[in-house]
C-alpha cells in the first residue's frame, strides 16, 4: 500500500477535514449556546460586575422649635468611600493616612467592618474635612478607587444650649446595626444615626430613606463614572420634627445659668404640659460629635468633673427636700384628710415629739399654728410631720406612686431616670431589710427618706399644682403620643390654697422673695435644700431647689420651671433667680414685652435701677425677706 | 492580477485567509487598547503588532523563494539549535509580562524570543524528512518509537518551563504527522490511551471501565499488533492510572487550580476561575450582534484578563457578538482546511508531511484558545494564531505559511 498514493491521501485528508469539522463545531456550538441562548444572563452579569450600588444619604429631617425656628438641619458635608477587594481597600486606607488623619485604630475598625460585612464599598469618613476632601481630590490618580461625595451633614444651631435636648448623631455601630432598633433594611455601614437625646428618639422619622446611585468601576475597583442606565433614587429625606422647645427660652436659660455650677433646668408649658426648655449644665457642643468627635474632645468630656454628657434634667437624681412638701400637701387634700383652712393639733415650737421619737423643725423658733398656706409659706416641718402622720405611712406611698414618685414621667426621650420613691412598704424590707415603722412617714412628708426625684419628675408634679390636679406626661415634640400621664383630685379651692402658699415663699417677707419678684409677672414657688454626701461632709455647699410657676398677676400661671443648682446652698438664693428669669423671659416674649436682662427685683437693687413697678406693689421700703 | 497574486502570494488562498486574519488581529488589539484606564503598552500594541507584520510579510516573501532543497537542509541543524535553545531556557530562560512564572523566553540583548515556536516548525521539518523516507505506514508501535521520540525530546522540554499549551501543540504536531504518514488511527488511539487513563484516573471505577475497555479492543486489533506491544499499552495504561495521584501532587497549585476551576470555574470566582467567568461574561454579554467594534464593556472596564494575547478572542466575542465569532471560526476552519487541501494537491510526500504538521500546531492552538475563552478547554495560555498580540508568534506564524506555500508548490 502507497502512503502516499492520491487515493490514500484523499482519504486521510477526509478524516482531517472531520477533526477540522468537528473541532471548529465544538467551538461554534459552544459560543452559540453562551451567546444567543445564554446570552442574557450574561449579560446581567456584565452588568453587575462594573456597576457598584453606592448609597446616597438622604438628609434627615430638620428639627424645629415650637415657633418654627430651625434648631437642627444639615449643612453641605463630604463623606469619603473606598472602593474594592478588601486587600485594595486596606492598602488604600494606608495611603490615605498621609492625607488625612486615619490612626491605627480607626484603620482597625474599618477593616473590621470590611470583615463583617465584606462587600465592595467602605465608608471611611461619612463626614470629611474639606481639606481632606481637597488633598484626595488633589490626588485623584493616586486614589481612583476612593469616592468622594456630598452629603449632608447634621448641624446643630444652637450649639451647647440644647446638646442635651437634642443629643447627637454619629455613624451607626456595628453592634447598633445588629441590634432589632436597626433592623430596618434602611440602614446600613457607613449611616449617620441618632445616638442620643431627641436625635435617638426620633431616629425613625427623622432618618430618610437612603437612595441609591450606581457607579461604574472597572475591574480594579477604579471608578470610571456614573452609571447612567440605571435612574439614580435620590431617596426620601426624613420627615421634620417640631418640638415644643421654646428656643429662645432655651437659649436664654444657657445664657443666665452660672457658668460654674452645674445643675438643670426644666420649663414645662402650662397648657398642654410641652417641655418649653429643657437644660443641663454644664453643657457640651453636639456638633462636636458630627462626623466622629475628635479624641482629645471626647476624652475631655468624659473627664471633666462637671460630667458634661450627663443630663441632669432627666438622669440626675436629686432628694426633693422641701419641694415636695407640696406633695404632702396635695396628697392631704386629695384624700380629704386635712381642708385648707384646718391648722394642725399641735403648733409648732421648733421641733415635735412622735412617741420617743424628736423631730426638729427647720426653724427653730417655731412657727406657731399653721394653716395650709402658711404652712407652705413658712416650710414648716411640724405642720407636714402632722399632716403625714393623718396620711398615714400607707396611703401617703400609694397616692405618691400614683403619682409617678417611684417612676419615669415618660418623657419622650430615650433615656430618663426612674424616682426613687418607696412604692409599698415591702420597699423598706428589700432595700434596708426591716419592716417600715410608722415614724417613716415623717421624713417622707418633707421630702426626706428614701427620695430622690429627676429635675423633670419635680416640674411635672408642679404642672399639675399650676393646672387642675392633672399632670399630662411631658413632651418634646409637638405630636408626641405619650399615654394619659396623671391626677390629683384637688378641688379648685384647694389649688387656690396652695398657690396661696407658694405666693407666700415668692411675696413680700418670703425667702424668695427678691430674688423672684417681677414687674410684670406673678411667680409662685418653693425653695427645697438638698443635703448631699458632699454637704454632708461640710466639703461642698446643699443643692438649691426652686420650683415653681408663674403668669400673669391677673392671670392663672403659664408656665412651671424646675430648677436645680447643685452645692448651690440655698433655693433662694442661685435656684429661685434663675427660675424667674426663665418665666419673664418666656412671659415677656410671649405677651409681646421686650426683654430686658435686669430682670428681678434683686436685679434692680443691684444695678441701682429704680423700681417704681414695685412700690406701686408693695409698701414702701419693704422687701426685706428673711 | 491573479498572475500578480500567484507570484508573490505562491498560494493566494491561504495567503489571503491567514492575511485577511492578520488585519483583524490588529484591528481587535487595536480595539483591546480601547479601555477607560489605558497604559502605554496597550494603547500602542496595535502600532507594534502592525510593525511586527511588515516584518513577518518581507520574511514571508523572502522565505516562500529559497530553493525546497535549503528547507529541506535546513531540518536538522535548526532542530538541533532549537533543542540546545530549549534546554538554554531551562537555565537563562526568562519569564514575560503576565506570564512571568514561565521561563519561556531567551535574550539576546534587546531581542527575546520564545525558542518554542522555532522547535515548532523544527521538529515539523525534521519529522516531515524522516517520515517522508518511508512509503509504507507505519503500523506497529515500534515504528512510532523514532518519530515519537523526535517530538518527544522538545516536547518534555516545552513541560519544564513549564508550558502545557504549547507541549499540547507538540503533541499536535506529532499526531497530524503521524496520521499522515498513514498510521492507522486505532493504533494512534493506543498511543494516545495512556493519557486518557491519566486524566480518568480521578475515578477508579470510570478508570476500571477504561482499562477493561483498553484491553478489549486490543483484543479486537491483536491481529495487528505483537504481544509485547499490546502488554507495553497496558502497562502504560496502569502507569499512567498509578502516577496519576503522585504527578497531581508535584503540579504547582495554581496548574492544579486550573484544572479544577475548568471542571467549575465558580468555585473560585475572584481567585482562579475569575479569567473564565470574565471571559465568558465578555462573550455571553456579546450576543447575537455584539456590543460593537472597540465598545465591549467588560473589556473597558478592564475585567478581561489578557486581552490582546491570550483573551483576544473574547474580546471579539463580546463586541461583534456571535456572528464576529463565528465568522472568525469559520476562517480559521478555512485555513485549516485549505492546509489538508494542499497536502493532497502536493504530489512529494515531504510537503504533504509539512503542511499537516503545521496544520497540527495550528489546529491545538485555535483549539485551545478559542475553547478557553469559553470554559471548553482549561486554561493553558497559548496565543491565538495571527490574531493574539506578539511579534515573535505573529512572526514564526507567517514563516510557518512561507514554508507552507513553498513546499506545497514546488513544481
Amino acid at each position: 500500500m502507497k502512503v502516499h498514493h492520491p487515493h490514500e491521501k484523499r482519504r486521510r485528508a477526509q478524516g482531517a477535514y472531520l477533526i477540522v469539522a468537528l473541532v471548529m463545531g465544538t467551538l461554534a456550538v459552544s459560543f452559540f449556546r453562551l451567546q444567543v441562548l445564554r446570552s442574557d444572563v450574561w449579560e446581567l452579569r456584565a452588568q453587575s460586575n462594573r456597576v457598584r450600588q453606592m448609597p446616597l444619604a438622604a438628609p434627615r429631617g430638620t428639627i424645629y422649635d415650637r415657633d418654627g425656628q430651625i434648631i437642627a438641619d444639615n449643612a453641605p458635608g463630604y463623606a469619603i468611600t473606598v472602593l474594592g477587594p478588601p486587600d485594595s481597600i486596606r492598602a488604600t486606607l494606608d495611603r490615605m493616612g498621609a492625607y488625612m488623619d486615619l490612626s491605627e485604630g480607626h484603620i482597625q475598625r474599618l477593616l473590621g467592618v470590611l470583615r463583617r460585612y465584606g462587600g465592595q464599598t467602605l465608608v471611611v469618613d461619612a463626614d470629611a474635612d474639606f481639606t481632606v476632601v481637597s488633598a484626595l481630590e488633589e490626588r485623584r490618580i493616586e486614589f481612583p478607587n476612593v469616592y468622594i461625595e456630598m452629603r449632608p451633614r447634621r448641624r446643630y444651631l444652637t450649639g451647647e444650649a440644647a446638646g442635651h435636648l437634642l443629643g447627637y448623631v454619629g455613624e451607626v455601630t456595628a453592634e447598633e446595626l445588629s441590634s432589632a432598633e436597626f433592623a430596618d433594611d434602611r440602614y446600613q455601614q457607613g449611616m449617620v444615626v441618632g445616638q442620643t437625646g431627641i436625635e435617638k428618639q426620633y431616629e425613625a422619622l427623622l432618618q430618610g430613606r437612603p437612595g441609591l446611585k450606581y457607579v461604574e468601576v472597572d475591574a480594579r475597583s477604579r471608578i470610571v463614572g456614573d452609571f447612567a442606565a440605571f435612574r439614580q433614587d435620590p431617596g426620601e429625606a426624613g420627615a421634620d420634627l417640631h418640638l415644643n422647645i421654646d428656643l429662645d427660652l432655651q437659649n436664654w436659660i444657657h445664657h443666665i445659668f452660672p457658668d460654674s455650677l452645674s445643675g438643670a433646668v426644666v420649663a414645662l408649658n402650662v397648657a398642654d404640659g410641652g417641655v418649653l426648655a429643657l437644660y443641663s449644665a454644664p453643657a457640651y457642643d453636639p456638633n462636636s460629635f458630627v462626623g466622629g468627635i475628635d479624641d482629645a474632645v471626647w476624652a475631655e468630656l468624659n473627664t471633666n468633673p462637671g460630667l458634661p454628657l450627663y443630663n441632669r434634667a432627666t438622669l440626675g437624681l436629686y432628694p426633693p427636700a422641701s419641694t415636695w412638701k407640696l406633695a404632702t400637701a396635695a396628697i392631704g387634700l386629695d384624700l380629704g384628710v386635712v381642708t385648707p383652712d384646718e391648722t394642725m393639733p399641735v403648733p409648732c415650737t421648733g421641733g415635735m415629739s412622735f412617741g420617743r421619737d424628736y423631730r426638729r423643725c427647720w426653724n427653730p423658733a417655731g412657727h406657731g399654728y399653721n394653716n395650709l398656706a402658711q404652712a407652705i409659706g413658712n416650710s414648716c416641718n411640724v405642720y407636714f410631720y402632722q399632716l403625714g402622720k393623718l396620711i398615714g405611712l400607707d396611703r401617703l406611698v400609694e397616692r405618691a406612686t400614683e403619682i409617678g414618685f417611684s417612676q419615669r414621667c415618660g418623657i419622650d426621650l430615650p433615656q430618663e431616670s426612674q424616682g426613687e420613691f418607696p412604692a409599698g412598704r415591702n420597699f423598706w424590707v428589700e432595700t434596708f431589710g426591716y419592716e417600715p415603722q410608722d415614724n417613716e412617714v415623717l421624713s417622707l412628708s418633707i421630702g426626706q427618706g428614701p427620695n430622690s426625684q429627676t429635675p423633670l419628675k419635680m416640674a411635672q408634679f408642679y404642672l399639675a399644682l399650676a393646672r387642675d390636679g392633672s399632670a399630662p406626661p411631658p413632651a418634646l415634640a409637638k405630636d408626641a403620643e405619650l399615654g394619659p400621664g396623671w391626677a390629683l383630685s384637688l378641688a379648685p379651692e384647694h389649688i387656690a390654697s396652695i398657690q396661696e402658699g407658694l405666693r407666700a415663699v415668692t411675696t413680700q417677707g418670703g425667702t424668695a422673695h427678691i430674688g423672684t419678684s417681677l414687674e410684670y409677672w406673678q411667680v409662685l414657688g418653693k425653695t427645697g435644700t438638698a443635703q448631699n454626701t458632699q454637704s454632708i461632709q461640710g466639703t461642698e455647699a446643699n443643692h438649691a431647689w426652686f420650683a415653681g410657676m408663674a403668669g400673669p398677676w391677673d392671670g392663672p400661671p403659664e408656665i412651671v420651671l424646675a430648677v436645680i443648682v447643685e452645692n448651690g446652698a440655698t433655693g433662694s438664693g442661685v435656684a429661685a433667680p434663675i427660675m424667674a428669669k426663665a418665666a419673664d423671659f418666656y412671659l415677656r416674649k410671649k405677651h409681646g414685652i421686650p426683654i430686658d436682662s435686669i430682670q428681678t427685683y434683686g436685679e434692680h437693687l443691684r444695678s441701682g435701677r429704680p423700681t417704681p413697678w414695685y412700690r406701686a406693689r408693695y409698701a414702701p421700703g419693704a422687701g426685706s425677706g428673711r | 492580477m491573479t498572475r500578480m497574486l500567484e507570484k508573490w502570494a505562491v498560494d493566494p488562498m491561504l495567503v489571503l485567509a491567514v492575511f485577511i486574519m492578520t488585519l483583524f488581529g490588529i484591528a481587535m488589539i487595536y480595539s483591546a487598547g480601547v479601555v477607560f484606564v489605558p497604559t502605554e503598552v496597550t494603547r500602542d500594541a496595535w502600532i507594534r503588532q502592525g510593525m511586527w507584520f511588515g516584518v513577518a510579510l518581507v520574511s514571508f516573501i523572502f522565505i516562500s523563494r529559497v530553493p525546497l532543497r535549503w528547507v529541506e537542509w535546513v531540518a536538522v541543524p535548526a532542530y538541533v539549535l532549537a533543542i540546545i535553545l530549549l534546554a538554554a531556557t531551562l537555565v537563562v530562560g526568562i519569564g514575560s509580562g503576565t506570564a512571568a512564572g514561565v521561563k519561556s523566553w531567551i535574550a539576546f540583548g534587546p531581542i527575546r524570543f520564545q525558542p518554542a515556536e522555532l522547535a515548532k516548525i523544527a521538529t515539523v521539518l525534521v519529522l516531515a524528512r524522516l517520515l517522508s523516507q518511508r512509503d509504507e505506514p507505519l503500523t506497529s508501535l515500534r515504528d512510532l518509537l523514532v518519530p515519537s521520540a523526535l517530538v518527544g525530546l522538545p516536547l518534555a522540554l516545552v513541560m519544564l518551563q513549564p508550558d502545557l499549551g504549547t507541549a499540547m501543540a507538540f503533541g499536535g504536531i506529532l499526531f497530524a504527522m503521524l496520521f499522515w504518514a498513514g498510521t492507522p488511527v486505532a493504533l494512534l488511539l493506543l498511543v494516545a490511551s495512556p493519557v486518557a487513563a491519566l486524566i480518568l484516573s480521578f475515578s477508579s471505577t470510570i478508570w476500571s471501565a477504561y482499562i477493561v475497555g483498553v484491553i478489549g479492543f486490543l483484543y479486537l486489533y491483536r491481529y495487528r499488533l505483537f504481544m509485547f506491544e499490546s502488554v507495553a499499552v497496558v502497562l502504560a495504561n496502569f502507569a499512567a492510572g498509578t502516577i496519576a495521584t503522585p504527578l497531581w501532587n508535584s503540579l504547582k497549585p495554581y496548574q492544579q487550580n486550573r484544572i479544577l476551576v475548568y471542571l467549575d470555574p465558580e468555585m473560585d470566582p475572584r481567585g482562579a476561575g475569575y479569567h473564565v467567568i470574565q471571559s465568558k461574561v465578555a462573550v455571553g454579554s456579546g450576543g447575537l450582534t455584539g456590543q460593537g467594534f472597540t465598545l465591549g464593556s467588560q473589556k473597558r472596564f478592564d475585567f478581561l484578563p489578557e486581552q490582546h494575547t491570550d483573551f483576544i478572542f473574547s474580546v471579539v466575542g463580546e463586541e461583534l457578538g456571535f456572528i464576529g465569532t463565528t465568522l472568525a471560526i469559520a476562517g480559521f476552519a478555512f485555513i485549516l482546511a485549505r492546509l489538508v487541501r494542499m497536502a493532497v494537491d502536493s504530489p512529494d510526500p515531504f510537503a504533504g508531511l509539512v503542511l499537516l504538521g503545521i496544520f497540527g500546531t495550528w489546529l491545538v492552538h485555535i483549539f485551545v484558545n478559542i475553547g478557553m475563552t469559553v470554559g471548553v478547554v482549561p486554561i493553558t495560555g497559548i496565543p491565538l494564531p495571527f490574531v493574539s498580540y506578539g511579534g515573535t508568534f505573529l512572526l514564526t506564524s507567517w514563516v510557518a505559511v512561507a514554508i507552507a506555500v513553498r513546499v506545497a508548490h514546488e513544481r
